[in-house]
């Protein structure tokens, strides 16, 4: 059995977990075994069979009702063994991250983080992760009986699978919560951006904070997220959740739009991966331009407004 | 209170990644090792709190002895003694572990590691270590403050942040703007060579994983410049030709 943990925000289950599932889903086509998903603490109306699931398991506490990396891997590790879940797959969200390495332990599973495509299965078990900051990738060969599997957002195309899923609920046994949450700050009514699949990015370039609102409308009105480079975050022009790149978050959008950011090899490590990228800079000697699908050579200050004007007619239109 | 450091040395934030031996290996040739970021903010921040309330900072590498100079530049930088665990480390489970046996007699409050190593990204040696240990865990932190037997932390989760607090001893991974990091002085650089580096051996050889190969991204195609006067058309080209918007 595989066994994916469906990670919940809100009530609301996060699209990441999806992929996750889909790919669970997938790999147990490809082996000719079955994929369960795993609920903790709380249930969900949505039909999971549709997105890749025979069956859903939902482990049910008090002890499971805010999140601590012990007790959710406990609650993993319970849920595994009700499944005799040799395959575990997780999305490499925060909370995924640090359930992770602990339920690893608990299944003496050998565990790869970061992984980016379907396993090759067709001599042992190997996944493709993404290393050095993104600047390379390595095929990992997974010895051993069991093993966890860390799968980075919008690697795996989330899909149909018009399956039925049987469902079953078990109480949670494990143990209670060391850790305690004191307090939670969340930017509220905006796009996670480790989840946007647009995403608006802004430099140095754009010369102060009081000159992001045409980034956030911009960002707006494509539905994206936004984000900024490391000065940018360091100078308290913008929040350092937003600060991607090799000390910042590594993001894998559909599209990146640069805005007046020159492409330093340490922003470069976060967004590479991004499916399309788009440069806006005045320089034509920008190195992002070398990492970029599309450019623009000139100033944010003209163009933006430009692109938020040509945005606005489509939509309308 | 006593802190260890885990410390893992990573070719610098600026190296041109290349691969050796049939893309099996990281070329190392020409390579300039340095702390791990994140290690070094670890690092600074186990010393802020030594200073105030007493006690040893140990840094603990796994690595061949060729990681030496990195050790060296930990103890310039203030930590207090080392441990080397004399091991080409594989993957992080097998780092985690030979860590786990390199301390068995040692106790410790705190156990402070990196978000995640800058080379192989795993970012699981702290949970790892947590659990083989039986400690608490909290990942990814912006700010650690111990008072007596409790820790409370700022950690990063999707979209902001989270304040917990936990009972010593457990395992925090530090994360930017944890500190500002730390640089050795002449006095710290020669204090450090005369530190204690204790150099220990970890025989458990078999490992969960290994890289068959290495691959860089493939190379993009080239920019498609598009003249800043019709700006407007970059929209129109993510519309019909990436269908993206
Ligand atoms: C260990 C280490 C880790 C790092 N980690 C990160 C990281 O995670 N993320 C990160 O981003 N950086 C990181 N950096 C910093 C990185 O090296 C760069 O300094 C940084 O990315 C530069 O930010 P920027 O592009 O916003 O600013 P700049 O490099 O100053 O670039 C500003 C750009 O804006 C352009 N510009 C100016 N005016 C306009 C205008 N009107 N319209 C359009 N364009 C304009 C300029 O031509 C220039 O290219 C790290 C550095 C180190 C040493
Ligand atoms: C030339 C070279 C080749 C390597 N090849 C591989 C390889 O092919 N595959 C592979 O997985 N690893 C390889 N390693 C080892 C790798 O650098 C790591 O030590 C180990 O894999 C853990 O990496 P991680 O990214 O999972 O750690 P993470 O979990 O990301 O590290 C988090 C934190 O754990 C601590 N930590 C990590 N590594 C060490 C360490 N060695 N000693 C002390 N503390 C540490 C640090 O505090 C770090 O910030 C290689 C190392 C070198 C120098």
């Amino acid at each position: 059995m595989i066994a994916v943990y469906i990670e919940t925000d809100g009530g609301s289950i996060k699209k990441s977990s999806l992929e996750a599932l889909a790919y669970g889903a997938d790999l147990a086509a490809q082996t000719g075994d079955q994929c369960a998903a795993v609920l903790l603490g709380s249930t969900s109306d949505v039909n999971l069979g549709d997105s890749g699931a025979n069956k859903t398991l939902t482990i049910t506490g008090d002890a499971l009702s805010t999140f601590t990396a012990e007790t959710f891997a406990a609650a993993m590790d319970q849920a595994c063994a009700e499944l005799d879940a040799h395959t575990i797959i997780i999305s490499n969200t925060y909370n995924g991250k640090s359930i992770a390495p602990r339920l690893a332990v608990k299944r003496n599973a050998a565990i790869v983080s970061g992984v980016v495509s379907q396993a090759d299965t067709s001599t042992g078990f190997s996944v493709r992760k993404s290393c050095f900051s993104n600047k390379a990738f390595a095929q990992v060969a997974v010895n051993g009986e069991n093993r966890v599997i860390t799968l980075i957002p919008n690697s795996y195309e989330v899909k149909s699978f018009g399956l039925s899923a049987s469902a079953s609920t078990s109480a949670y046994v494990g143990p209670q919560a060391t850790v305690k949450s004191v307090s939670i700050d969340k930017v509220k009514g905006k796009i996670p951006l480790t989840e946007a699949e647009l995403v608006v990015s802004a430099g140095r370039g754009m010369k102060g904070p009081e000159n992001w609102g045409m980034i956030e409308e911009l960002a707006d009105i494509l539905g994206a997220a936004t984000a900024c480079s490391k000065p940018v975050s360091d100078m308290d022009w913008r929040p350092h959740s937003e600060h991607v790149g090799q000390t910042g978050i590594t993001i894998k959008p559909n599209l990146y739009i640069a805005v007046g950011i020159s492409g330093a090899i340490q922003h470069l490590a976060g967004v590479s991966s991004s499916k399309v990228i788009c440069v806006i800079n005045t320089d034509p000697e920008a190195p992002f331009f070398k990492a970029a699908d599309y450019g623009i050579v000139g100033d944010a200050f003209e163009v933006v407004p430009k692109l938020i004007a040509r945005a606005k007619e489509l939509k309308t239109a | 209170m006593n802190i260890l450091v885990c410390v893992s040395p990573v070719p610098d934030t600026t190296t041109k990644i290349t691969f050796a031996d049939n893309n099996t290996k990281f070329n190392t040739n020409g390579v300039q090792f340095i702390i791990n970021p994140y290690d070094e903010l670890a690092l600074t921040r186990a010393l802020e709190i030594t200073e105030a309330q007493g006690g040893e900072v140990t840094v603990i590498t796994v690595g061949t002895a060729g990681t030496e100079p990195i050790i060296r530049k930990a103890l310039a930088i203030g930590a207090h003694n080392a441990i080397r665990v004399n091991l080409d480390p594989v993957d992080a489970m097998q780092v985690a572990k030979a860590i786990q046996v390199a301390v068995a007699d040692k106790s410790f409050d705190l156990i402070l590691t990196g978000r995640e190593s800058i080379d192989h990204n795993g970012g699981l040696v702290a949970g790892l270590l947590a659990e083989l240990m039986g400690m608490n865990l909290i990942n990814v932190v912006t700010k650690i403050d111990v008072d007596g037997t409790t820790v409370t932390a700022v950690r990063d989760i999707d979209g902001g942040r989270e304040t917990v607090s936990c009972e010593l001893p457990a395992v925090l991974s530090a994360q930017k703007d944890l500190c500002e990091p730390r640089i050795p002085n002449m006095r710290g650089i020669m204090q450090a060579r005369t530190k204690p580096l204790q150099v220990v051996e970890y025989s458990e050889s078999a490992t969960g994983t290994s890289v068959s190969s290495f691959e860089l991204p493939p190379a993009k195609e080239g920019v498609k410049l598009i003249d800043a006067a019709n700006a407007g058309e970059l929209i129109d080209l993510l519309r019909t030709e990436k269908k993206l918007i």
